[in-house]
Order: C-alpha cells, then sequence, then structure tokens
C-alpha cells in the first residue's frame, strides 16, 4: 500500500486556502442525506458534531460518560495557544508554526503544523462569540500568558479551567443541534468495532454500558475524537475511562498506526503517594511561569526546603539552560526531574519529586496576585496533599500525560481506512516527538471546527453508495463478531481481576517504556507484555454478567487493547535508534546527557500497519521534509 | 486506618434497594474516598461478589461525574468540592461512613449508586448557548468586556453539571443549575441577543423535568462544589419576571 499525505501542492501559506477551494462541495440540500459518526465528545469530536450538523449533515455522536460534557478535554487547565498577537510582542502565524515544528523536534509535518497555526486564531474567535469566559484585562481586552517552551505571550486562558470553558462552549454548541434534530446523542455507549464494508468504513458496533445491547449503526463516514493512550501507563493524568480501545478496534481493521511510542511526560505533577493510587493529578505547567524548580544539592538531605539556605540548593534549569530557565520544554523538564530523582537528590518522603519552590514569587507579586493566577491550582494541591502552597514549596514530580502518537492520517484527516476521519489526540499529526503545552486544545478545535467540516467532502462527495444487502451483512458481522468477544472473556474465569493487569502492565511501560528507554529494557518489555497478555487471556476473572452496568469488563476490554498496544509501543520505541523530543533513548545521548537526532536515518513518521489477524506489524515510513524550518539541533542552552 | 462503610445498593430495574454494611481495613489517610471504593470493589471481585456501581471518570473534581451523598452530604463534609477531592484524612479511625446516590424525582436510580442525570443535559439544549455556528464569529477583540463582568460569568461558568444542588435541596430543585447557566450567558455581551427566550425556555424545561421550586434555603450553594452564589438564583428570577414581562 502506498501512503500519500495528500499535502496540496504550492506554497506553505497558501496550502489551506488552495485546499479548501480545491475540495468538491455539497450541495446544501443534498448534506441532510448524507449520515456522520462522531466517536468522541472532547473538543474535537463536540465541536466536529456541532459544526457538521449546522452545515446540514445527519450527525450521530457517541461518548462513554452520562453526558458529553464529561468528556476528558473537561480537566484541561493551562490554556490555549494562538496567534494573534495581541500583546504586539512579536508573535505571528509563522511563529507558531515555526515554535511548534522545532518543539516537535522536526518529527511532525510542516503543512499540517502551518494550518494549525493559520487556524489558530479563527478558534479563539469562534470560543468568545459562544461566550466563553477568557481572562480579561482591566481594560475589558483579553489577557494572554507565556506557555512552556514559548518565549511569547500567546496563551488563552480561563483561570486554570480553560479546557473546561472550551468543552462547555462546545458542548453547548452541540446540544443547540441535538434541539435542532442535526445531532442524535448516545451517551453510555462504547464502541467496540469499526464496520469496513469493501475497504470502506460504514459504521461502529457499540456496547451500551448500561444493559450490555451490542448494537452497530450505518453512517457514510466515520469521525473518531477518542482521545489519547496514556492510561496504558496506568497512573497517568488522564481521565479514568480514557482508552485506545476504540482506536486500536480501528487499527485492527486497517487503520494504520503512527509513531506509537511518542508519550508526553509532563514535569509538574502531584507525585504519587501510595499503591492504591487510582490517578495521578497534573498541576498546569503555567506555574512554572512562576515558580521555581530545585532540589537540594546535597543527596538524601532530609531536612524540610525551609531549612535548606539558599546555597545549598540547585535551582537545576536555571543552571542547566540559563535562556529558558524553569520554562523550558515539558521533555526536557520531565527528564531532568529523574536525573534529580536518580541522582537521590529527590525530595519527599518516597524521594520522588523535586520542589516547586513560589517564594519568590510571593515576595515580587504579592500573594493576592499569585492567588488571582494560580489560586485554584493551589487549592487542588492543597486538597490532594493538605500542604499549602502558599508556605512551603510544592513537590512535584512528572507523570503521563498526553500521546503524540495515534492514528495515521493525511492531510485530510482521513486515515488509510476510507471513510474513517480521526481527530484531536486521537491522531498523529501536528505534534511530532513532543507537544508545546497550550497546543492540544488548540488541535482538538481546529480539527473539529475548522477542518474536518471541509476536508470531509473529499470522502462523502465520491463515495459509493452501499447497497442495502452488503451493508446490511457487514453490520450483523460486526456485532457478531463484537458479541464474540465479549463471551470470549467473560468466560475466561480465572481468578485475577482486571486492575492487578493493568497495574503490572503500567509497571512495565513506566520502567522500561518510559521517559528513559534502551534495546535492553525494550526488548525485555515486550516478552513481559506477551507474557502478561498469555496470563491475562488464561487468568482473568470477571465478576457478573454482560447484560448490565459491568465496570469490571469495560476496564477489562479496555486492558485486553492496552496489551497488544504496549507491545507496538515498545517495538517502535526499539526500532527508532535515535533520542528525539519525547523519545529518549539512552544510547543516543551526548556527554551532557542531551538527546542525538539522526535525522539522516530517523526523519520519518513510523507507520505500523496489523497484519490480518496476526499480532505482528509491518512498518511503513512516511518521509519528513523540512523546506521551511532548516533541520537544527533543538538547543534550549 | 479502619473503617465501616454502609453502601447504598440497588439492583437495575429494581424500584427498592438497601444499605449494605463493608468492614474495610489497611486503609491509608492519604487515599481518596474513590480510591477506598475501588479498593472495596477489588475486594468484592475476588469474593466473587459484585461491585459497587459508581459514576466517576476525571477524578479531580471537574467533570461532575461522581455524585455520591456522603454521610447525608452530596460529594461529602467539605465545602467546594467534589467527592472524588475527598480524601480519608477527613475521617476519624473506625468510623463508620454512609454512601448513597443524589436522590431526587428528576435523577432516578440506575444502579446502586449511578443516577440518571440527563434530565440537566435536556435543560441545557433548550436554550443553555450563544446561536453561533461556526465560522461566523466575529474577532474576539470587537467587543470587550469588563473584566469584573467576565470574572463572574466565569464564576459560574464554573458549574460542573454535577447535580449537587439539586441532591442537597429538600424540593430537589435544579434552580442554582439553571441559574448559574443564565448568569454565565447574561452577564456577557455575547448573551444578549437570545436573554429572554432563553430565561423563558430553561425556566420551562427545568419545570417540565420535574424538578421542584425554590425556597431559597441556600443549601445548593453550600454543596455546590464550584461555590456558585445563591445570588445567581435571585439574579435567574429577576431575568425570569422581566421576560415574562416583556
Ligand atoms: C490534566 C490535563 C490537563 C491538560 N491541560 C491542557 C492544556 O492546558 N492545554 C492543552 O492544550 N492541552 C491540555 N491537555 C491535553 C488535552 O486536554 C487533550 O489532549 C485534549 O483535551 C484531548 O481532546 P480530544 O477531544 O481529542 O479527546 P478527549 O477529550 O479525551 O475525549 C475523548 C472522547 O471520546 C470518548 N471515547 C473514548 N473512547 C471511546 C470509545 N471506545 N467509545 C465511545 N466513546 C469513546 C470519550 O467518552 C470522550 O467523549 C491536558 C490534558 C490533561 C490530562
Ligand atoms: S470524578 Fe470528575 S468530578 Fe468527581
Amino acid at each position: 500500500m502506498k501512503l500519500s499525505s495528500h499535502v496540496p501542492s504550492g506554497p506553505l501559506e497558501q496550502k489551506w486556502d488552495r485546499h479548501c477551494f480545491e475540495l468538491p462541495l455539497i450541495n446544501p440540500a443534498n448534506k441532510r442525506k448524507y449520515q456522520i459518526i462522531v466517536v468522541g465528545t472532547g473538543l474535537a469530536g463536540a465541536s466536529a458534531s456541532a459544526s457538521l450538523a449546522e452545515l446540514g449533515y445527519q450527525v450521530k455522536t457517541f461518548c462513554i460518560q452520562d453526558s458529553p460534557r464529561r468528556a476528558h478535554s473537561i480537566a484541561a487547565q493551562g490554556g490555549i495557544n494562538a496567534a494573534k498577537n495581541y500583546p504586539g510582542d512579536g508573535d505571528s502565524v509563522r511563529r507558531l508554526f515555526y515554535d511548534t515544528v522545532k518543539g516537535g523536534d522536526f518529527r511532525s509535518r510542516e503543512a499540517n503544523v502551518y494550518r494549525l497555526a493559520q487556524i489558530s486564531g479563527q478558534i479563539i474567535d469562534q470560543c468568545v462569540a459562544q461566550g466563553v469566559p477568557f481572562a480579561r484585562e482591566y481594560g475589558g481586552l483579553l489577557a494572554n500568558r507565556s506557555f512552556g517552551g514559548a518565549q511569547v505571550s500567546r496563551t488563552f486562558y480561563a483561570r486554570g479551567q480553560t479546557g473546561q470553558q472550551l468543552l462547555i462552549g462546545a458542548y453547548s454548541a452541540l446540544m443547540r443541534q441535538v434541539d435542532k434534530g442535526g445531532v442524535k446523542l448516545f451517551p453510555r455507549h462504547e464502541m467496540m468495532d469499526l464496520v469496513v464494508s469493501e475497504g470502506q468504513a460504514v459504521g461502529i458496533t457499540t456496547r451500551h454500558l448500561l444493559t450490555g445491547e451490542v448494537k452497530s449503526h450505518f453512517a457514510h463516514a466515520v469521525i473518531l475524537a477518542t482521545g489519547g493512550y496514556g492510561n496504558i501507563f496506568y497512573l497517568s493524568t488522564n481521565a479514568i475511562h480514557s482508552n485506545v480501545s476504540a482506536s486500536w478496534r480501528c487499527h485492527k481493521k486497517g487503520a494504520f498506526f503512527a509513531n506509537p511510542c511518542f508519550t508526553q511526560i509532563h514535569p509538574t505533577c502531584i507525585p504519587r503517594s501510595g499503591n492504591y493510587q487510582s490517578k495521578l493529578t497534573l498541576l498546569s505547567e503555567s506555574l512554572r511561569n512562576d515558580g521555581r524548580v530545585w532540589v537540594p544539592k546535597k543527596a538524601k538531605d532530609s531536612r524540610l526546603p525551609k531549612d535548606i539556605p539558599e546555597e545549598q540548593r540547585d535551582y537545576y534549569l536555571e543552571r542547566i539552560y540559563p535562556g529558558f530557565g524553569n520554562l523550558v520544554p515539558r521533555d526536557l523538564a520531565s527528564r531532568q526531574a529523574k536525573f534529580q530523582v536518580d541522582a537521590g537528590l529527590g525530595v519527599g518522603s518516597t524521594g520522588e519529586a523535586v520542589y516547586l519552590d513560589f517564594t519568590e514569587a510571593m515576595n515580587r507579586l504579592g500573594k493576592k496576585s499569585l492567588s488571582e493566577k494560580y489560586g485554584n491550582l493551589f487549592q487542588m494541591y492543597e486538597k490532594i496533599t493538605g500542604e499549602n502552597p502558599y508556605k512551603t514549596p510544592m513537590r512535584i514530580y512528572p507523570a503521563v500525560h498526553y500521546t503524540m502518537g495515534g492514528l495515521w492520517v493525511d492531510y485530510n484527516l482521513e486515515s488509510t481506512v476510507k471513510g474513517l476521519f480521526i481527530l484531536g489526540e486521537a491522531n498523529f499529526s501536528d505534534h511530532g516527538a513532543n507537544r508545546l503545552g497550550a497546543s492540544a486544545l488548540m488541535q482538538g478545535l481546529a480539527d473539529g471546527y475548522f477542518i474536518i467540516p471541509s476536508t470531509i467532502t473529499s470522502h462523502l462527495a465520491g463515495c459509493l453508495p452501499v447497497s442495502e444487502e452488503k451493508k446490511h451483512i457487514s453490520l450483523r458481522e460486526s456485532e457478531k463478531e463484537s458479541e464474540e468477544r465479549l463471551q470470549n472473556i467473560m468466560q475466561i474465569k480465572g481468578s485475577k481481576t482486571a486492575g492487578d493487569f493493568h497495574r503490572r502492565l503500567g509497571n512495565i511501560m513506566w520502567n522500561q517504556v518510559g521517559m528513559i528507554r534502551n534495546k535492553t529494557g525494550l526488548e525485555k518489555a515486550i516478552e513481559e507484555i506477551q507474557n502478561l497478555r498469555e496470563e491475562f487471556w488464561k487468568e482473568l476473572y470477571i465478576p457478573g454478567e454482560q447484560s448490565n452496568k459491568n465496570a469490571e469488563l469495560e476496564k477489562a476490554m479496555r486492558i485486553a487493547d492496552f496489551l497488544e498496544l504496549g507491545e507496538l509501543m515498545a517495538q517502535d520505541a526499539l526500532e527508532r535508534e535515535e533520542s528525539c523530543g519525547s523519545h529518549f533513548r539512552e544510547e543516543y545521548q551526548s556527554a551532557e546527557q542531551e538527546a542525538i537526532r539522526d535525522d539522516e536515518n530517523f526523519c520519518h513518521v513510523s507507520i505500523w500497519e496489523n497484519k490480518q489477524n496476526e499480532k505482528t506489524w509491518n512498518l511503513h515510513k512516511e518521509n519528513l521534509d523540512f523546506k521551511e524550518v532548516p533541520l537544527s539541533v533543538r538547543s534550549y542552552k | 486506618m479502619r473503617l465501616k462503610l454502609n453502601i447504598w445498593r440497588q439492583k437495575k430495574d429494581e424500584k427498592k434497594g438497601c444499605f449494605e454494611s463493608y468492614e474495610i481495613a489497611n486503609l491509608s489517610p492519604d487515599m481518596s474516598f474513590l480510591e477506598l471504593l475501588d479498593q472495596l470493589n477489588e475486594q468484592l471481585v475476588q469474593q466473587k461478589k459484585t461491585p459497587v456501581a459508581f459514576d466517576h471518570d476525571c477524578r479531580e473534581g471537574i467533570c461532575g461525574s461522581c455524585s455520591l451523598v456522603i454521610n447525608g452530604n452530596p460529594h461529602g463534609p467539605h465545602k467546594g468540592s467534589a467527592a472524588c477531592q475527598l480524601h480519608l484524612r477527613s475521617f476519624k479511625d473506625q468510623e463508620e461512613i454512609w454512601v448513597e446516590p443524589f436522590r431526587a424525582t428528576a435523577f432516578p436510580v440506575i444502579q446502586d449508586l449511578i443516577v440518571n442525570r440527563e434530565a440537566l443535559d435536556r435543560i441545557i439544549q433548550v436554550g443553555g448557548y450563544v446561536s453561533v455556528n461556526t465560522g461566523s464569529a466575529p474577532e474576539a477583540h470587537s467587543t470587550p468586556v469588563e473584566k469584573a463582568k467576565a470574572d463572574e460569568a466565569f464564576s459560574n461558568a464554573a458549574c460542573i453539571g454535577c447535580g449537587a444542588c439539586v441532591a442537597v435541596c429538600k424540593n430537589a430543585s435544579a434552580s442554582l443549575f439553571v441559574a448559574a447557566k443564565l448568569s454565565h450567558l447574561a452577564l456577557l455581551p455575547q448573551g444578549q441577543a437570545e436573554r429572554k427566550n432563553r430565561t423563558l425556555k430553561m425556566v420551562k424545561q427545568m419545570e417540565r423535568e420535574g424538578f421542584g421550586s425554590c425556597t431559597n434555603t441556600g443549601a445548593c450553594s453550600r454543596a455546590c462544589p464550584k461555590e456558585i452564589s445563591i445570588h445567581s438564583i435571585a439574579r435567574m428570577n429577576r431575568e425570569y419576571f422581566k421576560s415574562l414581562l416583556s
């Protein structure tokens, strides 16, 4: 199979406009003849559903939660980027593009990133018009702040709840279409399978999470906006129900998976406190604007932070990266924290943490202004740890947060299965090997509000009518297949819980496929995951019945897919013999522990094709061409 | 530490349920309340019993999924937090704890601690938005918004749609939920065009869904994990009468 990214020709600045002009149009009266399925109601899915219904398509929207408003996007805190240049500090579309390509360590597609930067401003317009209450200056204009890795202030925010406010905006636009009859909602439905007929996506099969009913749904196009797969690590900042299953089912039906090993580990999370821990909580990295990161200079220093004098503290980010200081990109900040902890310099009861200190900011800004900026984050920290960050430095440690990898898409956001489009965190598209802060919300909304409503016609205008009979057969087959999968897993009747397998898989992933990787570890991980998978299919126990609310069954189905993805992630990391962005291979580093990228051999997207009915993969490569941002060593020193 | 839990158990499709008691030991005070339920469920599964069903997702007080009444208080004892933000350090060793679902006529129990809150979505559906199609928005800076108003709009928009206000209210009124949405949009210039219609439609839908009326006890505001002010309800009432008269 020959992969084409379908990037339009012509100068970078004109590609998107030109493409929009060349895309086929569908007559307004004909639009309602097309049914479109959208899976997911996060920023990407909700905005796509609303926008497509506004255009006149018949949309069916599915999500796991009881209400579309509860999708994982709700938890995003820090903000959303846009190249508005309101502060007049030199920002532009080109600079946002440049920063994103460089931040992604030259592993993303230039044309996609440029389009994202171009669209970013419109997103803010749209959200403001919907009534999203962004932070404002006293003069009534929108406020901006700078965010990890950026030297300009281009991040729009709504206190520490930006994701919530943007999602409420998209959700309300969605509900407006539900009221108008353009969208039919299916909450508490989990996608079990993609229905493919003659190489074309024609629907999905779902399980109703309260009744267990397995049912397939027809559509002329399927849009997947089901988020990232960070929960494979067991502990992550993702919501508990975030999963890879929707993507993985599509992968099994022919959608190729790109760069699965690119996982972002976020530097500012609350460290875990014990084995019972079910998830980790992120603290927005906007905190790094005013907080200073440090560890004691002496290993195993057990003094309270206030008793450690200035000269015995190592503000290591400021020391190593004088230009960017505490604002270096996430991968660098995370890795450096791990180096400190590995050197025995970690703090707190587990020794797996570093300090984030606000003393200097308190003196400079005062408590009031600090609490205006970070009040809710400080409160959140205090609720979880019982400690007051106004008085004592926070303890932070990196945690899995975001997955840059995902299903491969072309410029139209279409996967390798015709008629299957992937939006938001679920696709691999724009962030390369590392995502900049406040860019996921931007990408999700760009995909949903502005890209898919235009590009979907590339498929719809040419899609072949599916005969009623064929349609019927493939939908029924998919139902049958899903029911069999459910029966198989219910029938194992072993003695170990799904949670037990998840924790063990998480350990393997975190230790061997986490922040720092090497060949031996990755090979070992592959073997361990294969063994764990075998054990899972022999020893798992699920209580209750299929026909009820059954949280254990839901969990087990998701873990079954994670157990396959884990192997692919390790294989991808093994195959990529370089260090770039979030992917750090111990073998490829300089004497100063900086990543060494290999552009000669690895300047490509690794795209994995699942061999039919086998647990092995074929590797395809999409070569990346950097014409506008010359390949350079990413240096923040 | 060790706790005794009395948890509401109700089978799907059954009208009635009852409390069942569970003892659980070896707990850490740093554990969250939902992690306590996880631990209990893990034990139940190992004993081949049916685990307790409850809604949850973000576990950081923002998605509005968790919906537990703990010792008679929706979301538990603390002001301004959701049940998922509660930690065991808030309880005494050996304490007995009662856990129930959010109860209201408009929130039928589905199973154990899970209730149906779709009524809240239907209220938003009839008018909780600004009608602006994608792509038709004016430049964001063309309409300045007074900072104080934007901040107040935000405080109302912070509602997580959990329904604690309904669960705590003796009349099972959804007034705080509706008032928060109406206030959020009424305070912003973008919300003006549809202001009256929105108010009339949302208030009417609230009544249609079987929520009770407000008698101003203020319990909703005290139970609200986002501490949305009772003044919003007064604003809603003013808006409603103005809309009726004009
Ligand atoms: C704590 C936290 C803070 C963050 N802060 C920021 C920030 O400040 N700025 C920023 O830019 N990014 C941030 N991010 C990243 C960003 O929030 C996410 O990448 C983004 O919201 C993902 O949106 P999405 O629409 O792709 O998917 P999601 O919001 O994850 O939505 C997924 C949807 O798919 C549905 N779904 C999933 N699987 C299935 C299935 N099998 N069947 C049916 N439905 C399914 C779910 O129900 C849900 O509706 C943050 C992330 C976290 C974890
Ligand atoms: S689980 Fe999301 S608010 Fe409690």
